[in-house]
């Protein structure tokens, strides 16, 4: 019984319960979300490290014996995705403290935040399959509360969308469940995949694959099912934005990561192929989406689906050096992401505006936000020394000794494409010089944005980290993959030795 | 019983995505309704059906005799019919306020997002 694999899971919870009783009394909600992102963040790491020196950890909830109970079961991947989750809601809520209004607040924002946390921390958790569904639909519930905070026209538009193709994914998710359950008698990941491994017949484990790859395509933003996230992610306040941009659609890669590292290892070469061109038409379309794009938030969000392509090349190429590349980009992606979502609504609290063409100037009138947004979007785009960089380097890398070559090729050209976009954003928002029209628009000014630069220094300090410090942590993803890749390593932790 | 059923749950579905393509937001919510019923049907048959056989105990045993059925999936789908429900709520009322704040219920006008 390890208590560290519970509390990433119930502290938001109860700290979502607990800002519920303090709706009235905004101070004490500020608070108390900013200590229980804090205290989440350091469970995160508690466990983090728990999982690096002990191995697998395993918590049978109401000590019910696996496969009959829910597990909650931390590998150092999902214990990975949890810190990464308590760094992007800590800096979330501390930036939400000036950039939130009243009127936002007043609705609710913080007991959803931490909802939507809880329900991503039991995602990244649980070592159930229809506990996973939960947690996913805990998460998309508050998600779609927060994507509409505020009811104006164009986040009531991007929301149908983003609800009618999340409950479709959701559907799907069941309809899957239901059949693998048909097939095995048990809902117990670990259980499932020893089950499977017996099976004899692979065609319809594979359809279920299919099922299952679509469900989490969706949550994923994956080509051809990511039509909701360009329609949605810009409307929403900033902070939203940013958590949704680190988070969710991590949420489906995780899933992603979890179920084709250990349930469904039958026929790699057929479903890791078409992981594979799954990966490539992502980033492609991506990119040129946002090649297309002259409004920050919408180029940011186009870009999150060219950089889902390359956490999915990690997986499809399904070599040791690969799983680490995928999980290396997962850890620099959620980093970054939500660091540039953050730039845009500094620049958005200083301009008035996102329209490309309407901003201009803001390196002579803001040089330290010039330089913090420099970081990020140098370091998306892979620019050496930066964290972007050894993620695309390993990944390439793999690829290369994988002798996959067409997929490097795009890998590479997606890069460039990625690097346009950037110098795109930092010539028309930080270079140019501003159109006069625009000048003298009003706006918020800068007041109270000290806590925002220190937000996004801080996020932009973290990236750098990664670059400089790339060894420990490609150290941390290494044990990720191995574990990844040895999935009688996870069996044996959750089912104990037989 | 299962054939029937299978065909059921492959009419709902149809009649799931058939109503989805409808350009009425208040069809697509329908759409939904179907979509969400036809997964748990799903998941009930593939549990397998067994008429008059409740998973109970008798007294004194340790374990249900004969063949019962199988109560996991139900616990499953009752899970799964409150969250839909719940979601569906909030889909209703989503397209509510939609209605409110965009003037129509035609999903060709509501292109804003799009570009």
């Amino acid at each position: 019984m390890r208590l560290e694999v519970a509390l990433p899971v119930i502290i938001p919870l109860f700290f979502g319960a607990l800002t519920l009783i303090l709706w009235r009394w905004r101070l004490a909600q500020r608070v108390t979300t900013v200590v229980g992102t804090g205290l989440m963040l350091l469970s995160a790491l508690w466990l983090l490290s728990a999982t690096w020196q002990d191995g697998i950890l395993v918590m049978h909830m109401g000590n019910w014996q696996a496969p009959f109970g829910i597990v909650l079961v931390s590998d150092l991947l999902g214990a990975i995705m949890v810190v990464l989750a308590g760094i992007s809601g800590f800096a979330t809520a501390v930036y939400s403290l000036t950039s939130m209004s009243k009127r936002h607040e007043a609705f609710g924002y913080y007991p959803l935040l931490h909802l939507l946390l809880a329900g991503v921390n039991g995602a990244f958790l649980t070592g159930d399959i229809f506990n996973l569904y939960v947690w996913f639909e805990v998460m998309l519930v508050a998600s779609f509360a927060l994507l509409i905070l505020g009811g104006e026209r164009a986040q009531m538009e991007g929301a149908i969308k983003y609800v009618t193709l999340n409950l479709v994914s959701s559907a799907m998710f069941l309809s899957a469940i239901g059949l693998l359950y048909g097939l095995t008698g048990t809902l117990n990941m670990a259980d499932i995949a020893d089950k499977l491994s017996y099976a004899e017949d692979p065609g319809i484990i594979t359809v279920i694959a299919m099922l299952f790859l679509v469900s989490f395509g969706i949550k994923a933003g994956a080509f051809p099912f990511f039509f909701w996230l360009p329609a949605s992610y810009h409307t929403p306040q900033v902070a939203v934005s940013a958590l949704f941009a680190a988070l969710l659609t991590k949420v489906g890669v995780y899933a992603l990561f979890r179920v084709f590292t250990l349930i469904f290892t039958q026929d790699v070469d057929y479903t890791h192929e078409i992981l594979l061109w799954v990966a490539a038409a992502t980033m492609l379309t991506g990119v040129l989406g946002a090649a297309a794009q002259f409004e920050f938030r919408r180029i940011l969000s186009f870009h999150i689906i060219s950089q889902i392509g390359y956490m999915i090349m990690g997986l499809a190429l399904f070599t040791p050096l690969a799983i680490v590349g995928g999980v290396f980009y997962i850890m620099h992606h959620i980093i970054v992401k939500a660091n540039l979502f953050l730039v845009s609504g500094l620049v958005y609290r200083l301009k008035g505006t996102y329209e490309l063409k309407e901003l201009g100037g803001m390196y002579r009138s803001h040089p330290m936000l010039a330089i913090l947004f420099l970081i990020p979007a140098l370091s998306l785009a892979g620019i050496p020394p930066l964290s972007g960089f050894f993620a695309k380097f390993i990944l390439i890398r793999a690829g290369v000794e994988a002798e996959a070559w067409w997929i490097v090729a795009v890998a590479l050209v997606v890069g460039l494409l990625t690097l346009y976009s950037m110098i795109k954003i930092w010539a028309e928002v930080f270079w140019k010089a501003q159109p006069e029209e625009y000048a003298n628009r009003p706006v918020h000014g800068s007041a109270g944005s000290g806590v925002l630069y220190l937000t996004i220094g801080g996020m932009a300090a973290l990236t750098v980290f990664i670059g400089l410090g790339a060894e420990p942590i490609y150290q941390i993803a290494d044990a990720a993959a191995h574990q990844l890749l040895n999935p009688s390593l996870y069996i044996d932790a959750v089912l104990g030795e037989r | 019983m299962e054939t029937l059923m299978a065909f059921t749950v492959g009419g709902l579905f149809a009649a799931a995505i058939y109503m989805m393509l409808r350009r009425s937001i208040v069809k697509l919510v329908i759409g939904l309704v179907l979509l969400s019923n036809a997964a748990n049907l799903l998941l009930f048959t593939q549990a397998g059906l067994l008429r008059g056989a409740p998973p109970l105990v008798p007294e004194g045993a340790m374990q249900p005799t004969g063949v019962v059925a199988d109560p996991l999936a139900q616990a499953l789908i009752l899970t799964a019919i409150v969250i839909g429900f719940g979601v569906l709520a909030f889909a209703v009322v989503l397209i509510h306020r939609a209605y409110e704040v965009v003037q129509a219920d035609d999903m060709d006008q509501m292109k804003d997002t799009d570009t």
